[in-house]
């Protein structure tokens, strides 16, 4: 079967879409809707907003730690900042901002008309602003926020001020289980959709790499996620029904609840790094004009991440009265997962290595990410290793490493998928300028800031604090600044994303001649994505055969 | 400069090969791409299985964390309290819940068969067995002599009862909706996948009650 494309050269396709697109029916963003193109979009925008939420509680974070003492917020509004601003950029950011973008492309990606359950797909959309408004709302109880940071440790989080039922740590706990309930919804449908809406001919080593890193993230979700939610279910127990799993003087054991927390929790991060490498694995072959290096070890060595993450957790425990056996075994298994992410570093490099590179505002993000991910990487070895471990554990050293990789590089990421996949949402082209503008505010103060943190931590500053002693000071500086640099990079962001949506020029069906089955429809994509259901006969990333794309008879490459 | 096109099909690992070979149940939950986007029923049960592996791993959460209490606590009953009673009320509830499992699943060949009214009764029979087992599980936490706040023992068993009780509550309205449904004319096919999704529920409300059978009234303090 053949794909008639002669349409698409000739212009009134084009107009027919903006139509479409056009037909002022933005209220639809607003309602309940099954259109996976719409729902990704819902959750995209949505996420943003709480992007910003937490990036401004950061500032504050960041304005106290400018000096010393204690003086901008008191010591409980402190505890609250850092609380909401971690839970909300993990379960309100990265991890739903994740789900809308696979939203969006795993159907276009495998040639489907929906995903396979789409009323299901709303539901687990609509979940999320009320979960997300009540966690908000905690800030106007008595007593505030939650106080015990993301991972809620118990006995801490137990000891909240006496009153009422309805407390911070309450609607922290109910908040959580209301989005995991939503993720593992999402991740049925993700796991059904790849499995059972594949077109004809699109075979598992016909997907592209950025499908099977959703694939390996949200099996973690179905296999993990429930951990957390049981773990917070009898936390919310403890809290409020008398009953004392975690309470250590009712004979209970707060151990097991970090065991359950980092069951999920670790794997946590790779449900948020997994997708970024999806990304770069789509825009670097893109913008180099090669096939991605060694595709079938990229797309296998993402599942063995998957499942080594699975055990590695207690590396979170070191300093938790953890025997030494386990100590050993989680440090040894914790080693491991350099093997396949450094097959991936390396797919990257060899994909761009040599090559002409097309430095447009995508490349550029997910060129930086990349890099930033092997900085980030590095520490998280080095942090893997007991001894080292027992040392920095709990400073601004583990902050330094996870920053590096949940901001350096799964931001921008995200960031470079907006960049890249932009005008096939919007059917129009971002300002390329403001781009760069956008890329360069960001990369550098975010890794000044970053970067100074590791100093602080390797000389002793802890972390979770609001007042530090003055030998720390210099640094804290440094960071605080770029901090409040890299927070002002959103605003050429938003200007741009905005203006560009509204009045940008119009794009064509694939601007950066890229191979994936998403570029061979009209941009926007129409309701079903595809006039008729694409046949694949060929692999991903054929980049260095410029005659094809993966599928035949089109003619994407002029 | 000239480069070789990387032929990904080159590689010895055949995700074909192997699936041909694969039993024929297997396959059902694991088709190759294209064709399969009309099979709701078979879409709807993979989905469906998939999400009680995700149920499992929460029971799964909750038995360790009464496997790790019980085994790390001295004092596992607190003076006066003996724990759970294997009277018998708790073992012709467990006799009445398995053995529903052999009563539901003809059900659903019937309805397989197209003998409606056949599915109907066995439907009706496995939702009393359901009821009663929880009427019983009602009765057997009045006759006990501690609370959900009573020690970690009274703490782990309302929860893992309890829990398990709100999936036998689930499954037996999913069985009430599904024999409304069997009497709306022309729904008769749609609700083919529902049933399918409920029995194989039921027996996941078994299989679970057997693990935590075990562990609460058979591992003796
Ligand atoms: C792939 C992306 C990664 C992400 C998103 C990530 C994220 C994080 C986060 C959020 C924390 C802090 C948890 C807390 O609040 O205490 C953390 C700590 C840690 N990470 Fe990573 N990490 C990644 C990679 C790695 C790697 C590859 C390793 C080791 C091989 C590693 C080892 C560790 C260790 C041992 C800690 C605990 C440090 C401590 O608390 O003393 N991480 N990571
Ligand atoms: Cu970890």
């Amino acid at each position: 079967m053949t794909h008639d494309f002669s349409q698409e050269i000739t212009g009134d396709r084009e107009s027919e879409n903006s139509q479409n697109q056009e037909g002022n029916n933005w209220q639809q963003y607003f309602t309940f809707n099954t259109d996976h193109k719409v729902i990704g979009i819902q959750y995209m925008v949505m996420t943003f907003m709480f992007f910003l939420i937490g990036g401004l509680l950061a500032m504050l974070i960041r304005a106290e730690l400018l000096t010393p003492e204690s003086n901008l917020v008191d010591r409980p509004l402190y505890n609250g900042l850092f609380t909401m601003h971690g839970t909300i950029m993990i379960f309100l950011w990265i991890i739903p901002f994740n789900a809308g973008l696979s939203n969006y492309l795993v159907p276009l990606m495998i040639g489907a008309r929906d995903m396979a359950f789409p009323l299901l797909n709303a539901i687990s959309f609509w979940i999320l602003p009320p979960a997300g408004l009540l966690l908000l709302s905690s800030f106007f109880v008595p007593n505030g926020t939650a106080q015990s940071g993301w991972w809620s440790y118990p006995p801490i989080s137990l000891q909240i001020p006496g009153g009422g039922l309805i407390n911070g740590e309450f609607i922290w706990i109910v908040s959580l289980v209301l989005i995991g309930i939503s993720s593992i919804m999402g991740a049925v449908n993700f796991m059904t959709t790849i499995f059972w809406m594949r077109a004809p001919g699109m075979t598992f080593f016909r997907m592209p790499v950025f499908v099977w890193s959703v694939l390996s993230a949200q099996l973690l979700q179905l296999i993990n996620l429930p951990a957390l939610t049981g773990a917070l279910i009898l936390l919310l127990f403890d809290l409020s029904f008398g009953t004392q799993f975690f309470k250590p003087d009712g004979n209970g054991d707060p151990i097991i609840y970090q065991h359950l927390f980092w069951f999920y929790s670790h794997p946590a991060v790779y449900i948020m790094a997994l997708p970024a490498f999806g990304i770069f694995a789509e825009v670097l072959p893109a913008f180099s004009r090669n096939p991605l290096f060694g595709y079938r070890s990229v797309a296998l060595a993402t599942l063995g991440i998957a499942f080594i993450s699975i055990f590695v957790w207690a590396h979170h425990m070191f300093t938790s009265a953890t025997p030494g056996w386990m100590r050993m075994t989680f440090m040894a298994t914790s080693m491991l997962v350099a093997i396949p992410t450094g097959i991936k570093a390396f797919a990257w490099t060899a994909t761009i290595w040599r090559s002409k590179l097309h430095l447009e505002t995508p490349m550029l993000f997910a060129m930086g990410g990349a890099a930033m991910f092997i900085f980030g990487g590095v520490t998280g070895v080095m942090l893997a290793a007991t001894p080292f471990d027992i040392h920095v554990n709990n400073t601004y050293f583990v902050v330094g490493h996870f920053h590096y990789i949940v901001f350096n590089t799964i931001t921008m990421a995200i960031f470079a998928a907006i960049y890249y996949w932009f005008p096939k949402i919007t059917g129009r082209m971002y300002a390329e300028g403001w781009g760069k503008l956008h890329f360069w505010l960001t990369f550098i103060p975010a890794n000044i800031t970053f970067f100074s943190m590791h100093p602080l931590g390797l000389q002793g500053m802890l972390r979770r604090v609001s007042s530090y002693d003055p030998q720390y000071q210099g640094w804290n500086i440094i960071a605080s600044l770029a901090s409040f640099l890299l927070g002002a990079s959103t605003l050429p962001f938003i200007a741009n994303i905005v203006g560009s949506w509204l009045y940008g020029p119009r794009a064509v069906d694939n601007p950066w001649h890229a191979t994936g089955l998403e570029w061979t429809t009209s941009s926007p994509p129409p309701r079903d994505n595809f006039e008729e259901i694409p046949i694949v006969k060929r692999p991903p990333y054929d980049y260095g055969n410029p005659k094809y794309s993966i599928i035949e008879n089109s003619n994407n490459n002029e | 400069m000239q480069r070789r096109t990387i032929h990904i099909d080159e590689s010895p690992i055949r995700f074909d090969l192997w699936r041909r070979r694969l039993p024929n149940w297997l396959q059902r939950f694991l088709p190759s791409g294209g064709g399969s986007h009309e099979d709701h029923h078979g879409k709807g049960m993979f989905g469906f299985t998939v999400f009680l592996l995700s149920e499992s791993i929460i029971f799964l959460s909750f038995i360790f964390t009464y496997v790790a209490l019980r085994l790390t606590t001295k004092n596992w009953l607190p003076p006066g309290i003996s724990g759970p009673e294997l009277s018998t009320i708790v073992v012709i509830n467990t006799v009445v819940l398995l053995s529903s499992s052999f009563v539901i699943q003809p059900a659903e060949n019937a309805l397989k068969r197209n003998q409606l009214k056949k599915f109907r009764w066995l439907w009706l029979i496995t939702i009393a067995m359901g009821s009663y087992f929880l009427v019983g599980l009602l009765i057997e936490w009045k006759s006990l002599d501690f609370k959900i706040t009573t020690g970690l023992v009274g703490s782990t068993f309302y929860l893992l009862t309890g829990f398990h009780g709100l999936h036998v509550l689930a499954g037996v309205v999913l069985q009430i909706i599904m024999l409304i449904r069997s009497f709306i004319p022309g729904n008769y096919n749609k609700t083919h996948f529902g049933t399918s999704a409920t029995t194989l529920f039921w027996h996941f409300v078994d299989v679970v009650w057997v693990f935590l059978f075990s562990l609460l009234y058979l591992w003796r303090a």
